[in-house]
């Protein structure tokens, strides 16, 4: 019997690229979506795979290496497959040569997303069809199913998943990796430059290929009729499937694994068969609007929300109508997620305040210097938002409006999209101050490497572009590094920065405080030196809470010896009292 | 047998990720069918977390709903409040009995509650322990939820060396001696 063993959901995505002969993969971190491309790192003697500074960068690479021959995919969260909507849109049109697949993550419940969005709805307007794993396993097999139908039908595919699909583990069967040969290039640009002339005969092209992928639809084995007793009939497809199975085991189920285009022959002979037909789908209801289009009578939304995550319970009480008795959840204080104890984010936050400054914000862990006691945080939108939102500000209001205003950014946020952002402010003669965090990292997914870390995904070294360097290339004559825990320093270089009717850039440079895997310094607070001010709370430390006497404690399990405390205490009460190591 | 459903409550940042794997390890050892639900991204980062661990003869579902946990292993007081509700009837609940602090509390907008174990003792099947201070003195206050897993495991139908052999393929190599002499602390006790 082959080996069984246990996977995430982004794990076996991996194994099943591995094993359908990937040869190139390309991705921007994006939770749930990170980790695909960090399990590929083993199998690189087969696969490269590497980090793009953005999504578009990333699925362009994946149709080029497409357009060679080799079997291609590119992974991105949800929004980051609006960065990619340019070329999803024409590939469309175009599609491959060797096979392709973008793995998009949704995130129903928002576990880590400024959004909700359904990725089914995107690739139903990009015409793009879609496959939907509901568990490791099938996540792997799928995988491989995408490439060989991709290849078929001359179509770029969408593997959808969401986050509880990525981080669940479940168990798995592993194959051999399948060498597939690479496709002949040819040369032909009636289907690969899309031009209005040519774009035109593919657009009837593709319209065609979906009919028949349509049709085909309705005999894949990844559609699945599970008969059993005929009074209630679901249709569902992904992990929702796994909640069907818990909560109506005896119920028949259409299982989906291709969400688009759907079956529909296959759909009205399932109807036709059952007493009550329901549609499980969790987001949009992009399934049941089609499916009552065509006349079929099934309830969805009608009893389920358009909302967060479904599960079993849901459906007992939705659709069997069960009375559940469940214990209330206690009274208990919400634990928001903040900036771990010595984040250097925190320290420039702290000085922001300070200035009583606001800041439009951008997407990454210091998104968390929005909530209290920082809150310096006015905006946040989408990756590289900060730069331009704060550029359409002083275009509104002008140069003084926004002397007490900082874009703020991450260098690997910056490095994604920001960069277009600066390049207005310079080209169209802005004053704003843009603070780029620098921490050395993509922080929030997880501390992957981007392309100024010095370091690709497959661990080779390389050049690491200089962010200052850049910067003073575009143009800006006040580029500034400071050391983010020189808060004197922080303090003045801001108010200088600011004042200028030039564009500024402060950097400031300090390493995530989880990429340092050394020993750390601690630092204690003395109960009778302190005079109970408060100073040391005010950037809201995690490790540092107030005794009973007003008196302060630091939390030594999770001091991690930044020394910002230390530095806000006038009276001596905090000390180091172990050096690192 | 009708899936065993555990969960891992705790604050982003403790392990409850490690200790999950180590479950799951431990589950698939044991020639059951498993899934594991985890948490990453935003709220790793000092939120609350919890991790589902669910194995059986098949399981479906990759969470554990409310109501229906066996075991809840808690890495924290006030994380072993917010679900206590997820417990079965009979369900066992295994709480560090340590205190970190959320936001709301630290700035002062909410207070921490009081009496929390007895609360939970008084409509639950309680074991706490202090596995932080146990750690500390082990040298190593990071592996202070081996020392917890090792008072779950006095609940839990697994040899000793069924998870001592999944300890040793989870967890680092160098840190194989004392997650294994943290889990011995809490097994005794």
């Amino acid at each position: 019997m082959a080996e069984k063993v246990i996977m995430l959901g982004n794990e076996a995505i991996a194994r099943g690229a591995y094993e359908a002969g990937v040869k190139v993969s390309s991705a921007y971190p994006g939770t749930p979506s990170t980790e695909i491309s960090e399990y590929l790192v083993q199998y690189k003697e087969d696969v490269y795979e590497e980090w793009a500074p953005n999504e578009k960068v990333a699925a362009e690479v994946a149709v080029g290496a497409s357009i060679s021959g080799v079997r291609a995919m590119a992974c991105m969260k949800h929004v980051g497959l609006n960065v990619a909507a340019d070329p999803l849109y024409s590939v469309s049109y175009m599609g491959v040569n060797g096979g392709l697949v973008l793995v998009v993550a949704d995130d129903p419940g928002l576990y880590s997303s400024q959004n909700e969005q359904d990725t089914r709805m995107v690739a139903r307007a990009a015409q793009i069809p879609v496959i939907e794993p509901s568990d490791s396993a099938e996540a792997k097999d799928f995988f491989k199913t995408a490439f060989e139908l991709s290849e078929k039908y001359d179509r770029p595919f969408i593997f959808r998943t969401t986050t509880r699909l990525a981080h669940s583990q479940g168990l798995v069967e592993l194959k051999e990796r399948e060498e597939v040969e690479d496709k002949p290039y040819k040369k032909q640009i009636q289907k690969n430059v899309m031009m209005p002339g040519n774009a035109k005969l593919r657009h009837i092209e593709i319209e065609k290929r979906n009919l028949e992928l349509a049709e085909a639809a309705n005999t894949l084995s990844i559609n699945k009729v599970e008969m059993n007793d005929t009074k209630i009939g679901v249709i569902t497809s992904g992990i929702p499937y796994q909640y069907v199975k818990e909560a109506l085991p005896q119920a028949s189920v259409l299982k989906l694994g291709m969400v688009n285009p759907l079956p529909r022959k296959l759909i009205e002979e399932f109807a036709a068969k059952v007493e009550t037909l329901y549609i499980v789908e969790e987001l949009d209801p992009v399934i049941e609007e089609q499916v009552k289009a065509w006349g079929i009578q099934a309830i969805g939304k009608e009893i389920f929300t358009v909302q967060g995550e479904y599960s079993a319970n849901m459906l007992r009480k939705g659709i069997l109508k069960e009375e559940l008795v469940l214990e209330q959840p206690a009274a208990a204080p919400g634990r928001p997620p903040i900036l771990c104890p010595g984040c250097p984010h925190r320290s420039a936050f702290y000085v922001l305040k300070k200035l009583n400054m606001h800041a439009a914000g951008d997407i990454g862990c210091y998104t968390l210097g929005a909530v209290p006691p920082l809150g310096v945080i006015d905006t946040t939108m989408c990756m590289g938002s900060s730069i331009s939102t704060l550029h359409g500000m002083e275009k509104a209001k002008g140069k003084e409006y926004i002397k007490n205003w900082v874009a703020v950014i991450g260098d690997s946020t910056f490095l994604h999209t920001g960069i277009n952002s600066l390049m207005n402010m310079v080209y169209n003669k802005a004053t704003g101050t843009v603070m780029i965090l620098d921490n050395s990292t993509t922080g929030m997914t997880g501390h992957q490497d981007h392309a100024a870390t010095g370091k690709t995904l497959q661990g080779d070294i390389t050049y690491a572009i200089d962010i200052a360097g850049l910067c003073r290339a575009m143009g800006i004559k006040n580029v500034v590094e400071v050391n983010v825990f020189d808060l004197t320093l922080l303090e003045k270089t801001i108010k200088e920065e600011v004042a200028k009717d030039e564009v500024s850039v402060i950097i400031t440079k300090s390493p995530c405080v989880l990429l340092d895997k050394s020993k750390k310094p601690l630092y204690v607070a003395h109960e009778e030196k302190c005079k109970k001010c408060g100073m040391c709370m005010k950037p809201g430390c995690p490790a540092m809470t107030k005794n009973a006497d007003g008196t302060i404690h630091i939390d030594d399990t999770m001091c991690t010896g930044c020394g910002l405390c230390e530095s806000l205490c006038k009276f001596g009460a905090i000390e180091l009292v172990k050096a690192g190591e | 047998m009708a899936a065993k459903n555990i969960m891992i409550v705790g604050v982003g940042g403790q392990g409850t990720l490690l200790t999950s794997r180590i479950l799951g390890g431990l589950t698939i050892a044991g020639g059951y069918d498993v899934k594991l639900s985890e948490v990453h991204g935003m709220a790793q980062r000092g939120g609350s977390v919890v991790t589902f661990v669910r194995y059986g003869e098949k399981v479906a579902e990759p969470i554990v709903e409310e109501g229906q946990a066996d075991v809840i292993i808690a890495f924290e007081r006030l994380e072993a409040l917010r679900y206590a509700h997820f417990l079965k009837k009979d369900g066992v609940l295994i709480i560090n009995d340590w205190r970190i602090d959320p936001m709301p509390v630290v700035i002062g907008v909410a207070e921490y509650p009081q009496g929390i174990i007895e609360k939970l003792e008084k409509e639950h099947k309680v074991y706490k322990v202090n596995a932080t201070e146990e750690s500390k003195k082990l040298g190593n206050p990071k592996v202070f939820n081996l020392i917890v897993l090792g008072v779950a495991a006095q609940h839990m139908d697994f040899t000793k060396e069924q998870w001592y052999d999944v300890i040793e393929k989870t967890v680092p190599p160098k840190t194989i001696e004392i997650n294994k002499k943290a889990f011995d602390v809490g097994y005794h006790l």
